[in-house]
């Protein structure tokens, strides 16, 4: 059992309790940080091979073959490496990016200071639930490195292929094997923070946070990790499930009769692959929530505070957050539209997954009525909440053509839908990231991060991903099937070759921008110039404490909280903010 | 008042006292008594939700595998699980005895209680592994038939969180043994019967699942 906050009170001695197996969630949360960052460079990277490769299907490549012997032999790729590629920059982008970062990472450091707590309510649970999403990330890396290298079957991993072994592909022995490993201590490892997060945000908030006065930013992080904890204890289940198929011979999702590279597989009968895909998007949906949810609260927190105005509409923000991530559990079918489903069903699933346009549209409206006449200060936090309040309207957008059944039978299997989930669950949960990184790096470094970078990188990653995605949209319209390793030999995709070529040169610009970024970031990490206290004179609790906050975040004292999150450019008040914590009398004559 | 007026009575006095809700949206704060011990419920409801929805998964799994395909034969239950059943049930009772009589102030019959229970826990375990022995020795492996795969996963999956509650019953009970029972160690008193209790009732479900449909 793990021990309560207040028995880790006091600070850690030794380099390996204070920053390697640390109970604080401070430096856990910058763990999990780093941990995404390095996620985030190789799952770049095996974009951009894939980029260049769709251009180039045929050029020889030395170190290609250099990394790769058997599956780029002679420096080209095969289908299945370029499969793989697919399957773990899906995988690690999704599982060791987005789910990992915005949550795991800001909502650990935060959320404790937010609320006006010392720690999260088991630290030591807290360490093992970093410890083993670190353990997961290097059972998936080694994919790479196993006989027949890394499994080809997709972030889905959808049966029978991710079932049926060996035969159905050279990454689908032990890669595979080792990818399901993965996923399910990554699950076990999402339910602990879960456990964390939930106690925290309910038990240990200071006197006077009531739930109605926590920043929108706890709230997203709360609804997130119940989103978590149903969701991934699900793909827990199913993972078992199919672990089994694998070793040990059962027949859940493997059917009769099935065919597969000159072999007929006789081991199996009646299982069904349409149950992984019904387990699978169960958890899959509301894993699109548990990436953009935080994001939106970041977002939320940042439009507020750069525009000087209360967010418009505190509750229904509240609300929508709510419905959203109770509605992410009612639509998984639409991801399976493709099935063969009922179309009784899937009308269904289509006008729920019409209703979630509903809050999603009352959040966006909410955002651009807080801009509306606020005194709007265009930092480059600012900018990327802006950005992902654009990705997400325009993501937001593509996705009501494929919640209609009859539409998503032509763009499933097309680019259409892949500009649609990096628009609005890759790229816009990557700008709530870079907005959170921006807004809080002074609170958590003690340092300022270089303005003049962040805007370049700003404009050239905001101009890059719509370069990158926006064509996507067009290839699926014409029928650009996705997932194909090369085009240049289908005729009817023969006048789109320029744009898939003009999108590989975007992607290396963009990748190239984020260089811009990690300089900018190590640099400000050792010269940034000293950050003081509450450096963009927002309201909330972290900008009440040293920057960066001392062990148990309030030095010994208990936060009181007398006011909301966002009261700023409050008639009669003395500033345009009014901090959390400042007394109400001070501010109650007008 | 004007601002000065009010600042005066705020030095005097202290400022108001934030306004007090009941339950969740208190605020009641981590320098709140209590907090840490509501925390540690809250975290083991959360962990009894995140149980619950696996053997949801595995339950809709069951259904629609059982449904879809005519490979489903109905597999031979061990009758030890009956008795195995009674076991666990008789624990739970024990563990109940226990708290109750440390409600009364008395610490040895806690103890026995206490005893009683964990060596029943630990039983239960036994008698299923018995059970599986015997499966085996039927020639019933978990790829026989999806009624098997399914009793092995599901009784699998219940020891597993089986081994986390005993872990807790032995560290209870060692503490206890130990003379070490503090207020503070109350607070895993309760938390370990109440999961024990949970996987008592999961089993009894697993129970139903299995002889009526397995």
């Amino acid at each position: 059992m793990s021990s309560p906050a207040h028995v880790a009170h006091h600070a850690p001695q030794g380099f390996i309790r204070r920053y390697i197996f640390s109970l604080d969630h401070k430096v856990i949360g910058i763990q999990y940080y780093f941990l995404g960052l390095f996620s985030v460079f190789i799952g770049v990277s095996l974009s951009l091979l894939m980029r260049y490769h769709m251009v180039n299907p045929n050029v020889s490549v030395h170190w290609f073959e250099k990394l790769w012997p058997t599956a780029a032999t002679g420096g080209v790729m095969t289908p299945e490496l370029y499969l793989s590629l697919m399957t773990m920059h899906g995988t690690i982008m999704v599982f060791f990016v987005l789910t990992t970062v915005p949550q795991s990472g800001f909502g650990n450091y935060f959320l404790p200071i937010q609320i006006g707590a010392e720690d999260m309510a088991f630290p030591v649970l807290n360490m093992m639930s970093f410890w083993t999403t670190f353990l997961a990330l290097v059972v998936m890396v080694s994919a790479f490195f196993v006989q027949g290298g890394a499994p080809l079957s997709g972030w889905t991993a959808y049966p029978p292929l991710s079932a049926a072994g060996r035969l159905t592909g050279p990454g689908e022995g032990m890669g595979q094997t080792l990818w399901i490993v993965s996923i399910a201590i990554f699950c076990g490892a999402s339910l602990m923070g879960a456990i964390n997060f939930i106690a925290t945000t309910l038990d240990l908030r200071c006197k006077g946070m009531t739930l109605m006065k926590m920043p929108l930013t706890c709230w997203t992080w709360l609804v997130t990790a119940i989103l978590g904890l149903f969701g991934f204890a699900v793909l827990l289940a199913a993972g078992v499930l199919l672990i089994l198929d694998r070793v040990a011979g059962t027949s859940f999702f493997l059917p009769a009769g099935l065919y597969i590279n000159d072999q007929i597989i006789a081991n199996h009968k009646g299982g069904s692959p349409l149950l992984w895909q019904h387990l699978f998007w169960f958890f899959g949906h509301p894993e699109v929530y548990i990436a953009i949810l935080p994001g939106m609260g970041v977002t939320s927190q940042l439009l507020s505070t750069f525009s000087r105005k209360p967010i418009f509409g505190y509750k229904a923000m509240v609300y929508a957050i709510l419905s959203i991530g109770f509605l992410g559990f009612l639509v998984w079918g639409h991801h399976m539209f493709m099935s063969g489903m009922n179309p009784y069903s899937a009308m269904a699933f289509s006008i729920l997954t019409m209703c979630i346009g509903v809050p999603s549209a009352i959040k966006t409206f909410n955002w651009l009525g807080t801009l509306w006449g606020g005194k709007i200060h265009f930092t480059t936090a600012m900018l990327f909440a802006l950005g992902f309040v654009s990705l997400f309207v325009t993501g937001g957008l593509s996705g009501i053509f494929l919640g209609q059944p009859a539409l998503d039978l032509y763009f499933h299997d097309t680019y259409f839908v892949v500009g649609h989930f990096h628009m609005i669950m890759g790229v816009a949960a990557i700008f709530g990231m870079f907005a959170g990184t921006f807004y809080w790096f002074p609170k958590m470094y003690g340092r300022m991060m270089n303005e003049t970078l962040g805007r370049i990188h700003f404009y050239l990653t905001f101009i890059g991903v719509y370069a990158i995605f926006t064509p996507m949209h067009f290839l699926g319209i014409v029928g650009n099937p996705r997932r194909y390793a090369d085009f240049t030999n289908v005729q009817f995709l023969g006048a789109v070759i320029p744009v898939h070529q003009f999108m590989t040169y975007a992607a290396y610009a963009t990748a190239s921008a984020q260089l811009i970024f990690v300089v900018n970031l190590f640099w400000s990490l050792k010269k940034g110039p000293r950050a003081e206290i509450n450096p963009w004179h927002s309201t909330t609790l972290e900008w009440t404490v040293p920057s960066p906050p001392p062990f148990d975040n309030f030095a010994g004292v208990h936060p009181v909280v007398y006011h909301g999150p966002y009261e700023y450019s409050v008639p009669g008040a003395e500033r345009d903010f009014i901090m959390q914590t400042d007394p109400p009398a001070v501010h109650a004559q007008a | 008042m004007n601002m000065a007026g009010a600042l005066t009575h705020d030095i005097i006095q202290g400022p108001p006292a934030p306004p007090v809700d009941r339950g969740w949206g208190d605020g009641g704060g981590s320098d709140g008594r209590g907090a840490d011990r509501r925390a540690c419920f809250t975290g083991l409801f959360v962990l009894l939700a995140a149980s619950t929805m696996v053997f949801a998964a595995l339950t809709s799994a069951f259904i629609v595998r059982r449904g879809l395909s005519d490979d489903w034969t109905s597999m031979h239950k061990p009758p030890i699980l009956w008795l195995n059943t009674a076991v666990l049930l008789a624990s739970s009772v024990a563990l109940d005895l226990s708290r109750r009589a440390l409600k009364a102030h008395d610490r040895s019959r806690f103890n026995l209680w206490w005893s009683t229970g964990t060596g029943l826990g630990i039983l239960f375990l036994l008698g299923q592994a018995l059970a599986w022995r015997q499966l085996r020795d039927a020639g019933i492996y978990i790829a026989t038939n999806p009624s098997s795969s399914f009793f092995y996963v599901l009784t699998a999956s219940h020891a597993f969180h089986l081994l986390g509650g005993v872990a807790a019953l032995v560290y209870v009970d060692v503490q206890a043994l130990r003379l070490r029972l503090g207020p503070a160690k109350r607070t895993a008193i309760d938390i370990t019967a109440l999961y024990w209790h949970f996987l008592d009732g999961l089993w009894l479900y697993l129970m139903i699942l299995i002889f009526v449909w397995g």
